[in-house]
C-alpha cells in the first residue's frame, strides 16, 4: 500500500490500489456487516418511527404531538420523569465524587467495585422485587425503623415516588460511581502532589486542581446517568404508582404501543422521549463549553 | 502519597466510609430478603420466618415453567453471544487497522446504540419487528438484543486488536495467508482473551437485558428476566415466596456468569468501555 504508491503515482493507477491508498480494501470491508446491521436495526427503525409518528390514526400529520401536549395524562409524564431523574442523578453524582476521591487511594478497590457491579448486573427488575420485600411494611428496613422508635407505624416506602427513587439510587449510584472513579484514576496523581507540596490545602487542591481536570468527565457521567434514569421503566411500574406519581414517559409510550395498539402514537412518544434526552444532554454540553475552557484530558488519561 | 492526618480530614474520611457502608449494607440486606423469603414457610411481621422449606423452588419450577424459560434464555443468550462475536470482531479489526473516509461517522454509528437507552429505541424497533412478523418469535428477541451487543463487542475489541503487533499479520500475509486464514490461524488465537472477555460481558448483559426482550418477546420467547417481571407484575396471583424462588434462580444464573466474567475483566470495564472510546 505504501511502497507501490510511489511507483504507480504517475502511470495508470488501478482502482483497487487507489482505493487501498484511501484505506479501502478487503480488510475495511469487514466493517460492513456490522454497519449494515446497525443501520438496519437501529437507524432504520428510528427513521421509520419518526415518519410513523407523523402518520396518526386520525387527524393531520401533527395530530399525535398535538394530542400529547393537550392531554395532561400524557404531557405531565415529562415533568414526572424529570422530577425523578434529575434529583437522583444530582444525588448520585454529588455522592460519587468524594467517595471516588477516597477509593482512588485504596489499594484493594476490587472488592468494593465487585460488590457495586452486582446491582448493575442484576438489573432493575430484580432490584424492584428485592426492594418490594425490603422496603415493604413488613420488611427489614421498617422493622429497624420501628425498633429504633423513629416512627410508631411502618413508613410507606413502596408504591410511591420514594420506591422508584431508591431503586434508581441502588442501580444508578454504582454506575455513576464507577464512571467517576475511572475518570478520577485517569488524573495524574503527581499534579495533586505538586499542589500539596506548594502548600495547597485539601479543599484548595480539590477546587483548583482536581475539579477543573475532572469537570469534563463529570459532565459526561452526568449525561449518561441522567439518560439511564430518564428511561426508567420496570421499577416505575413495579415499585411506583404507575397511574399516579411515577407515571413516567416510558410507561405512556409502552401503553400506547401494547395496550392501545397505536404504534403511531407510541412512536411519537418515543420521539418526544428521545428529544427531551437530547435537549438536556446538549444543554449540559453547551454549558460546559460556555463555562469551562482548558485542556480536556487530565495528564495521563 | 498524600497523607490525611488532621481531625477534619479523618472525620471526612469516616463520613465517606459510613455512606459506602450504609449503601452496601442496604444492598446486601435487599438481596438477603429475597433469598430468605424464598426459603420461608410464613414470614409475617417478624425478623425471620417461622420455619424454612425448599418446596417453593419445586412449585416455582412448575408454576412458571422455569425449564422452558431457562431453555429459551440459553438459546437467546447463546445466539446473541455467537452472532455479536461474528459481526463485532471483524468490524473491530477493520476499525483498529484502517483509516478510511467516513470512519468518524461509522464510530458514531457504533456509539449511538450504546448511548440511547433501550426503551427509547426499543419501541420503534419493536414496531418494525412486528410489521416484519419477527416480533414474538425467538428470532425477534435475538435481533433486538444484538442491537446494543454488536457495538459493545466492537468497542471492547478495538483496543485489544490495536495492541497486537501488525508485523505478526504482515508475516502471515507474506507466507500467503488470506484474510480468512489469517483470522483463524493468527488473530483469533492471539485475541482469544479479549474475545472471551467481550463475549462473557455480552452474555451477562443479555441475561439481564429486560427492556428489549420485554418489548419483542411473545409468550413462548420470554427470557428469565421477562418472566420474572410478569410474575412480580401479577403479584398476588402466586405466593410471594414462589416469585422469590424464581428471583433466586435468576440471581444465581446471572451472578454465576458475572463471577466467571470477573476472572477475565475488571469490574469497572462493565461500565466504562463505552465511554473510553467516546472521545
Amino acid at each position: 500500500m505504501r511502497s507501490e504508491a510511489g511507483v504507480l503515482i504517475s502511470g495508470q493507477v488501478p482502482l483497487r490500489v487507489r482505493l487501498a491508498q484511501r484505506g479501502l480494501d478487503g480488510v475495511t470491508l469487514l466493517v460492513l456487516p456490522a454497519v449494515l446491521f446497525i443501520v438496519g436495526l437501529f437507524i432504520y427503525p428510528f427513521v421509520y418511527g419518526l415518519v410513523l409518528s407523523f402518520e396518526p390514526k386520525e387527524g393531520g400529520w401533527l395530530a399525535n404531538y398535538a394530542k400529547f401536549f393537550a392531554d395532561p395524562y400524557l404531557y405531565t409524564t415529562i415533568g414526572k420523569t424529570l422530577w425523578l431523574a434529575v434529583p437522583v442523578t444530582v444525588l448520585n453524582v454529588l455522592v460519587s465524587i468524594p467517595i471516588a476521591l477516597r477509593v482512588r487511594l485504596m489499594r484493594r478497590q476490587r472488592l468494593l467495585t465487585t460488590i457495586l457491579v452486582v446491582p448493575i448486573t442484576l438489573g432493575t427488575v430484580l432490584v424492584a422485587e428485592g426492594l418490594l420485600n425490603y422496603l415493604g411494611p413488613r420488611g427489614w428496613l421498617n422493622r429497624v425503623i420501628l425498633t429504633i422508635g423513629f416512627s410508631d407505624s411502618p413508613v410507606r416506602l413502596i408504591h410511591n415516588y420514594w420506591g422508584v427513587f431508591m431503586s434508581l439510587v441502588i442501580t444508578g449510584f454504582p454506575f455513576t460511581f464507577l464512571l467517576t472513579l475511572s475518570y478520577i484514576t485517569g488524573i495524574d496523581p503527581s499534579l495533586e502532589q505538586a499542589g500539596a507540596m506548594l502548600g495547597a490545602r485539601a479543599r484548595q487542591r480539590f477546587r483548583e486542581i482536581m475539579l477543573p481536570l475532572l469537570f469534563p468527565g463529570l459532565v459526561i457521567t452526568f449525561c449518561l446517568s441522567f439518560v439511564q434514569a430518564f428511561s426508567v421503566f420496570p421499577s416505575a411500574v413495579l415499585l411506583g404508582a404507575p397511574a399516579g406519581d411515577t407515571r413516567v414517559i416510558s410507561i405512556a409510550a409502552y401503553q400506547a404501543a401494547f395496550e392501545d395498539y397505536d404504534y403511531s402514537m407510541a412512536s411519537a412518544i418515543a420521539m418526544i422521549m428521545a428529544f427531551v434526552q437530547v435537549l438536556i444532554v446538549a444543554a449540559l454540553l453547551g454549558l460546559q463549553n460556555a463555562f469551562y475552557r482548558g485542556p480536556a484530558g487530565g495528564g495521563k488519561g | 502519597m498524600i497523607r490525611y492526618t488532621s481531625l477534619g480530614a479523618k472525620l471526612w474520611a469516616t463520613a465517606v466510609w459510613v455512606i459506602v457502608g450504609f449503601f452496601v449494607l442496604n444492598l446486601l440486606a435487599m438481596i438477603a430478603t429475597v433469598v430468605v423469603n424464598s426459603f420461608a414457610t410464613r414470614w409475617l411481621g417478624t425478623w425471620l420466618p417461622a420455619a424454612f422449606t425448599t418446596r417453593w423452588y419445586a412449585s416455582a419450577w412448575d408454576e412458571f415453567q422455569l425449564l422452558d424459560v431457562l431453555i429459551v434464555t440459553m438459546e437467546v443468550v447463546g445466539a446473541v453471544v455467537l452472532l455479536s462475536g461474528l459481526l463485532g470482531v471483524p468490524a473491530a479489526y477493520a476499525m483498529a487497522r484502517r483509516e478510511f473516509p467516513g470512519k468518524q461517522l461509522v464510530m458514531l454509528l457504533i456509539l449511538l446504540p450504546l448511548l440511547v437507552p433501550p426503551i427509547t429505541f426499543g419501541i420503534p424497533l419493536a414496531t418494525v419487528l412486528y410489521k416484519a412478523g419477527a416480533a414474538g418469535t425467538i428470532w425477534g428477541v435475538i435481533l433486538a438484543n444484538l442491537v446494543p451487543t454488536v457495538p459493545f463487542v466492537i468497542l471492547i475489541m478495538i483496543p485489544f486488536i490495536q495492541q497486537i503487533d501488525p508485523r505478526v499479520e504482515a508475516a502471515a500475509r507474506v507466507f500467503g495467508a488470506g484474510t480468512l486464514r489469517m483470522f483463524i490461524h493468527v488473530l483469533v488465537p492471539l485475541l482469544a482473551p479479549g474475545i472471551l472477555a467481550a463475549l462473557l460481558l455480552v452474555l451477562v448483559r443479555t441475561i439481564a437485558m429486560f427492556e428489549l426482550t420485554f418489548l419483542t418477546a411473545g409468550p413462548t420467547s420470554q427470557t428469565l428476566v421477562v418472566a420474572l417481571y410478569y410474575a412480580v407484575f401479577a403479584a398476588g396471583v402466586r405466593a410471594g415466596q414462589s416469585i422469590d424462588a424464581m428471583a433466586v434462580v435468576y440471581m444465581v444464573t446471572t451472578l454465576l456468569w458475572l463471577l466467571i466474567a470477573l476472572r477475565f475483566v475488571n469490574p469497572t470495564q462493565i461500565v466504562t468501555r463505552a465511554k473510553r472510546e467516546a472521545h
